[in-house]
């Protein structure tokens, strides 16, 4: 593994996502001082490349989320400048961060997922969205998710439980973005798989166990302590777990990923369905990984260093 | 170092994962929390204003005064000298009641506005927000009612949430708070067998609504609470920014008793000073004096001090001229955008001083629901709803000029114009009518959570 003399931890950018990040980056950067590395937080603005430039550092953590950090767009430009990141590269990313996209390569590699439609606004302008709509229900049933085709943290996601709450929840989800992502609603047990590889292949750390205590697990729901009760591991079968672990590994390496991931999946009957991938999982202090990370006796800014000479051995 | 293989997963040798975790809730006191606390959560909207901080975005959201007009060399002297001349004085404890030097001169600003008083009367407070926590904190039980208008003060309903109070809106118009309404839901309190606190009312150039209250109507204001034994909480910290002619008097010039005031320096002069002050009836400054030195032992000396030898020693009228030009221009040059730039299907009010516009959307629109298309169109406001008790609000924002340039103010306005007409295009799309004020289940997040931090530009 590599020397790190100095790393960088990219967090904020201008994703709806934002606010998480910092908190993300804050904490990776705090971890990683105290285990002695140097670790420096930098935004995503018009002062980081002419920085990065000037004063190369060993290599990047990048604890953006949302678009840019996740869809590949960042990954591509530090590729260019020749800068080693910790994590996916970005053709991954680009197929990961699009949920529609990696719902198709998971269920090609033999992972269940959620039956589902994405859809451009301009669609149901062009058609008329009321027989679109019916066309949904028919077809996937109710309850439905509806969440935006790319993005996290719950941002624009809603539950559909009747007909009539669907145009509404449509609005709610093109206003974080062009293509909307309604899924039929899978009840079961809501875990979250990371997935970290150090060098000697893809891990599955235990499965987290999301029970939002009112509600749905929103963005409120996520980022309040108290607000949800996490089970580290999760209270499943060993046959749950496992299966559980085998769909997040699957995932893993089906979308090419790299480094880290952590999937979210719903237990339900002993099977594991799909529903999505994060190739930058948060590290706030109500974050999964971090949870799962510390069930297994892992220490964070340890994994992040791990990581990260991991990425700057691959420069 | 490095990292230990986990114990389970797939790939465990044994495929067996250890036991079950117990339940973990992340925050180790959350069963110990006040009742007070249950709406103090994360909010999707606060996450939105992080990155309306960014400079990409124009924000028509915050409430920052434009303080690069101060002539910061002229204070930077003032308060080196004041430092070097006063320091043991200033630097140290001071009374709880406040700098009775300042107390003075706060006597005289408020003459500005026609209002007759002595210091002793006065309580100054880590602005006009203390002042507000203290009042309410003396007067309201959890469960007790306090009348707003409809909008009001985002900072008022959050305090107000944090006693637990119910607040009861009354609706304003161009010409602010409706005497009709405001005396039907004092009757309509009184034949539940409620009865209100107080009255709490922003007078002049309203925040948010941008209106100010009719001087016809200022004498029925006050006429309907006497009759109703209704304290007035009177909050008035935009009062000398108005853009014509004299200051509005306050409705505290004309009535000595059953009204307390609230004043500040942070649009006057600086507002990262903290000091604002509570000129209330004389029983009433004794429990805001103990209520204050048993929260804060006493305001700032050292901030005190400050606004005092500015008072004393600065051109302080003039500054105050020199804001009102810069925030008439900005107020002109917002009102002119949303004239050329806005649908037809919307209206707003015409501020004639102060920092913000009360805009009206479309039938329909939403402006929580579109902030996210505004700021990724680089543009940021504050949604009605943050300024509701109750849930309404849904259909308006708040659009404030103090802080950006002309320019930019005119920029915001126009992404705000493309940002609507998608919205009122994917609205037609999906058909949605969300249901009507005043029938809508109350707010999911306190207010609070649904408007930005004091540090937003």
């Amino acid at each position: 593994m590599s020397d790190l003399d100095r790393v960088l931890v990219l967090a904020g950018g201008l994703s709806y996502e934002r606010e998480v990040s910092l908190h993300s980056g804050r904490r990776v950067v705090d971890a990683l001082r105290t285990i002695g590395v140097e670790a420096e937080l930098a935004d995503v603005d018009p002062g980081l490349l002419p920085a990065l430039t000037a004063d190369p550092p060993s290599a990047i953590f990048i604890a953006l989320h949302g678009a840019t950090g996740e869809d590949g767009a960042i990954r591509d430009v530090l590729d260019l400048m020749g800068l080693p990141y910790v994590g996916s590269d970005a053709a991954a990313c680009r197929l990961a961060f699009d949920k529609p996209s990696a719902k198709a390569a998971v269920r090609a590699a033999g992972l269940l997922t959620p039956g589902s439609v994405a859809l451009p606004h301009a669609t149901f302008r062009e058609l008329g969205a009321s027989v679109v709509l019916d066309r949904i229900v028919e077809r996937l049933g109710l309850p439905l998710m509806v969440k935006p085709a790319r993005g996290g943290s719950a941002l624009g996601a809603g539950v559909v439980r009747t007909r009539e709450e669907l145009p509404s929840a449509m609005v709610g989800c093109f206003s974080y973005g062009e293509v909307a992502l309604v899924e039929a609603f899978v009840t079961g047990v809501e875990v979250a798989v990371s997935v970290i590889d150090t060098g000697s292949g893809p891990v599955a750390l235990p499965a987290t166990e999301i029970t939002p205590l009112e509600g749905a697990f929103d963005y409120a729901a996520r980022y309040t302590a108290g607000m949800t009760e996490y089970h580290c591991p999760a209270r499943l079968t060993p046959e749950e777990a496992s299966a559980a672990a085998d769909a997040a590994l699957t995932a893993h390496r089906a979308l090419g990923l790299r480094d880290l991931s952590r999937t979210d999946l719903i237990v339900a009957d002993g099977v594991a369905h799909f529903l999505e991938v994060n190739v930058s999982p948060g590290m706030t202090e109500t974050s999964l990984l971090p949870l799962s990370a510390d069930a297994a006796d892992i220490d964070l800014g340890t994994l992040c260093r791990d990581l990260l000479q991991q990425a700057a051995g691959r420069a | 170092m490095s990292v230990p293989t986990p114990a389970t997963g797939g790939s465990s040798p044994t495929g067996v994962p250890p036991a079950a975790g117990s339940a973990n809730r992340l925050d180790p006191y959350v069963d110990r929390y006040a009742a007070r606390t249950r709406g103090m959560t994360a909010s999707e909207i606060r996450a939105l204003f992080a990155v309306a901080s960014r400079p990409e975005v124009v924000s028509l959201a915050g409430g920052m005064p434009y303080l690069a007009a101060l002539p910061m060399n002229a204070i930077a002297d003032m308060i080196g000298e004041l430092t070097a001349r006063t320091g043991v004085t200033a630097l140290q404890y001071g009374s709880g009641q406040g700098n009775p030097v300042l107390r003075e001169a706060i006597c005289q600003v408020m003459a500005l506005e026609g209002i007759q008083a002595g210091p002793d009367d006065v309580v100054v407070t880590v602005g006009s927000q203390q002042a507000l926590d203290l009042v309410t904190r003396i007067f309201c039980d959890p469960g007790d009612v306090v009348l707003a208008e409809a909008p009001s003060y985002v900072g008022a309903l959050g305090t107000f949430a944090s006693y637990q109070v119910d607040v009861v809106h009354v609706p304003l118009d161009d010409d602010g708070l409706v005497p009709g309404a405001l005396q039907e839901a004092i009757d309509r309190l009184a034949r539940e067998g409620r009865r209100a606190k107080f009255l709490y009312t922003v007078p002049n150039y309203h925040n948010p609504a941008g209106v100010s209250l009719a001087l016809e109507r200022r004498r029925e204001i006050s006429r309907i609470c006497q009759a109703a034994n209704l304290l007035i909480l009177e909050d008035n910290p935009y009062g000398l920014l108005g853009f014509d002619g004299d200051p509005l008097p306050a409705l505290r010039a004309e009535q000595e008793d059953g009204i307390i005031y609230l004043g500040s320096f942070s649009k006057t002069f600086a507002s990262g000073l903290r000091v604002g002050w509570a000129l209330a009836p004389r029983g009433v400054k004794e429990k805001l004096v103990l209520a204050a030195e048993a929260s804060v032992l006493c305001p700032p000396s050292y901030t005190q001090a400050i606004v005092a030898e500015y008072l004393a020693t600065q051109p302080w009228q003039q500054q105050i001229k020199v804001y009102r030009e810069i925030y008439r221009e900005r107020r002109d040059a917002m009102l002119s955008s949303l004239e050329q730039l806005l649908p037809a299907t919307c209206t707003w009010t015409k501020p004639t001083g102060g920092f913000y516009v009360w805009a009206t959307l479309p039938e329909g629109v939403d402006a929580k629901a579109m902030l996210p298309r505004a700021v990724q169109a680089r543009v940021a406001y504050v949604p009605g709803i943050a300024f509701y008790a109750d849930g309404g609000g849904a259909g308006h924002m708040r659009l404030s000029y103090c802080y950006p340039d002309p320019d930019r103010i005119h920029e915001g306005v126009r992404r705000l114009a493309g940002v609507l007409e998608e919205e009122m295009e994917l609205l037609e799309t999906f058909g949605v009518q969300p249901p009507p004020a005043g029938l809508m289940p109350g707010p999911a997040q306190p207010t609070s959570a649904s408007a930005p931090g004091p540090d937003l530009s």
